[in-house]
């Protein structure tokens, strides 16, 4: 054992910061499709797409920056504006235009709905973007590396990666918990999440809190996009990964639970990247293997509830 | 939450009870004139031949498709045991190149993995139950795809040479041969299928829809009725799988990706979940679409799809069944 660390502890050292930055943005996109499906009780599969289109949007924008002649530390800025933009432009119409008709219906239903926006906008994002690689990694390289000591070994590595993603993935929860918990948004959000008939009987415009979430749960995947994308070259595809990728954590954690997507996202985000490095092919598989011995064991995820079943 | 059931009509509703008898006359002849239909197209057309083998094939798969509707599941991994069936015929013909042997053969392995894979999905239902199958045919896709050595990756893999009860005939005796395969299949299929929704287990189906606790206290076991289930669309799945792969010669792990699963559901919900003929209505409309439309507009193809499925599901949730049947029974009353 200690021979085998001795042999490949560079390769578990990098697989493990590695893993570290994927969890970050895994838990950004899994929150948000966890917060969406606490209040409209739909999982959207097309979070993926706006994961993917968050990030192409950021890495087009970046571009667009850096060629206007703007400085480079715009690019940061960038990317929180095309996340921004993102969920801002296609959060509402999705709401208002063909979830709000499915509120309700049957579970199955509500799936094939968000199943069809997920068909459209993978080939609105092939139509914009096109299917050559789009790259921007400039806000990466602009903060240069940092060199982790690991045992005897220093791995450099990059700080964008190190602290920045992991950084705002804690903000994020941090801020998420406080938001929820301590102003009147949140709690509104809570309590429609709860029990909807009963918020509303207490006077809260639910129509309006469900706008609002979805459109910040689609502001959460396309700032989870944006920011992944300086790490990588987009191609098409990204978003049906994405999605299941989030379902896995969620599923993982339990539907609904917060905090318990941010340890299943540091557990499938580091199994995932050991597999990277040790087993290239079993990779995409690393998470599913995860999701379903969770599953077998405690149906209802890690940190889930059980409900109780009606009759 | 509120305890109402939605009585919106929805994507997977029946056709009221009330004309049942003069519906199953109507769905007998309709059968009868839509196989002669394609006989005739496939004779008077031969460049459609391989099209309408094709669109038979895949409505069979679809069939299990409306099966699983009927319990109120959306699977969107069903590519997967389509890709079963043909991969088995890919790596098989080779050494064993009979296609009636092949052919049961890809049936009877998608049937395996379909009662593993249903052994663990049945335990959920719906957000869960599709989901995971999701992520099951992402994970044979990725296994396709990846384990070059083996499966070329996603050049694919050539079918070789097949015979046809020990014969080689001709190219177009073969495509003949591939139609009849097809239809003959379909026929048998739709027709089990009729059979055991009718069956109480196939009534059970539509308990778990419903309500799912009082199925289970009137002693019914709902998972082994959803395994059932599933296990038999898994083997329409692979049966339709090993025609696709003889009839295009050509397998790549495209056919487990999510947009074949997903074509998949949409021709069921195109098609309507009514009738056993819906799956064959769905899938013959869209291949033809598709021949004559994806060339033209590949890059929207699946925008085109997705916009076609919303628009059946919030304004005819019956689909194309669904407006034949109703025009039909209209006219004759």
């Amino acid at each position: 054992m200690t021979e085998w660390v001795s042999e490949n502890g560079l390769l578990l050292g990098l697989a493990l910061l590695d893993g570290l930055a994927y969890a970050a943005l895994v838990f950004l996109v899994a929150v948000g499709l966890n917060l969406v499906f606490g209040v409209l009780r739909i999982v959207n599969v097309a979070h993926g797409s706006l994961f993917a289109i968050g990030a192409y949007a950021a890495a087009s924008l970046g571009l667009f920056f850096a060629a206007s002649g703007l400085p480079p530390w715009a690019g940061y800025v960038a990317l929180l504006l095309a996340a921004a933009l993102t969920g801002l432009v296609l959060g509402p119409p999705i709401e208002k235009l063909v979830l709000r008709r499915v509120y309700g219906h049957e579970q199955s239903l509500q799936l094939l709905v968000t199943f069809a926006l997920f068909m459209i906008l993978e080939d609105v994002q092939k139509l914009v973007w096109g299917v050559q690689p789009v790259s921007n990694d400039t806000p990466m390289k602009l903060l240069g590396t940092v060199d982790v000591p690991f045992g005897e070994d220093v791995i450099p590595f990059t700080a964008y990666q190190l602290f920045v993603l992991p950084g705002l993935a804690v903000f994020t929860l941090l801020a998420l918990a406080w938001f929820l918990r301590r102003t009147l948004t949140g709690r509104v959000i809570v309590a429609v999440t709860t029990d909807k008939e009963a918020a509303m009987a207490m006077g809260i415009d639910a129509t309006r809190v469900t706008l609002l979430t979805f459109t910040f749960g689609a502001a959460l995947a396309a700032l989870g996009g944006a920011l992944a994308s300086p790490t990588t070259s987009l191609v098409p595809g990204v978003g049906a990964q994405t999605i299941v990728l989030s379902f896995a954590v969620v599923a993982t954690a339990g539907l609904g639970q917060i905090e318990g997507a941010a340890v299943s996202s540091l557990l499938i985000g580091l199994g995932r990247s050991v597999a990277v490095y040790f087993a290239p092919e079993f990779e995409v598989v690393v998470p599913y293997i995860i999701m379903v011995a969770v599953l077998l064991v405690r149906p209802q995820g890690l940190f889930g509830v059980l409900e109780t079943r009606r009759v | 939450m509120s305890n109402t059931p939605a009585r919106h009509p929805s994507a997977s509703s029946l056709p009221r009870l009330g004309g049942a008898a003069r519906g199953a006359g109507l769905e007998m002849a309709l059968t009868l004139i839509g196989a002669l239909a394609l006989i005739l197209i496939a004779w008077a057309a031969p460049w459609l031949r391989f099209v309408l083998t094709i669109a038979l094939a895949k409505g069979i798969a679809v069939l299990g498709i409306l099966l699983l509707l009927r319990a109120g599941q959306v699977s969107f991994g069903h590519a997967m045991f389509l890709a079963t069936g043909a991969y088995t015929v890919a790596f098989l013909a080779p050494s064993v190149p009979e296609a009636l042997i092949l052919l049961p053969l890809g049936g009877a392995l998608a049937l395996g993995l379909g009662l593993v894979v249903g052994l663990f999905v049945v335990r959920y239902r719906d957000i869960f139950f599709g989901m995971l199958n999701l992520a099951l045919s992402m994970v044979l896709y990725s296994l396709l795809e990846k384990l070059y050595s083996l499966t070329k990756g996603t050049d694919g893999i050539r079918v070789a040479g097949l015979t046809f009860a020990g014969q080689s005939p001709p190219r177009e005796t073969q495509e003949w041969l591939m139609f009849g395969l097809a239809l003959g299949l379909a026929l048998v299929f739709g027709l089990l299928v009729r059979a055991y929704l009718a069956s109480p287990m196939g009534q059970a189906l539509k308990g778990i829809k419903t309500r799912e606790t009082r199925l289970e206290f009137m002693g019914v076991p709902a998972r082994r009725v959803l395994l059932f289930a599933y296990a038999f669309s898994a083997l329409m799945g692979g049966v339709a799988g090993t025609l696709v792969a003889m009839t295009s010669r050509h397998v790549t792990p495209l056919l487990a990706y999510w947009t074949s699963s997903g074509e998949l559901v949409f021709i069921a919900i195109l098609g309507g979940a009514g009738s056993a003929l819906g799956p064959f209505l769905g899938a013959v409309a869209f291949e033809l679409v598709r021949v004559y439309a994806a060339a033209q507009l590949a890059d929207a193809w699946q925008m085109i799809l997705g916009a076609v499925l919303l628009g059946v599901i919030l304004f005819a949730p019956g689909g194309v069944w669904g407006i034949l049947s109703a025009r039909l029974k209209g006219r004759a009353a």
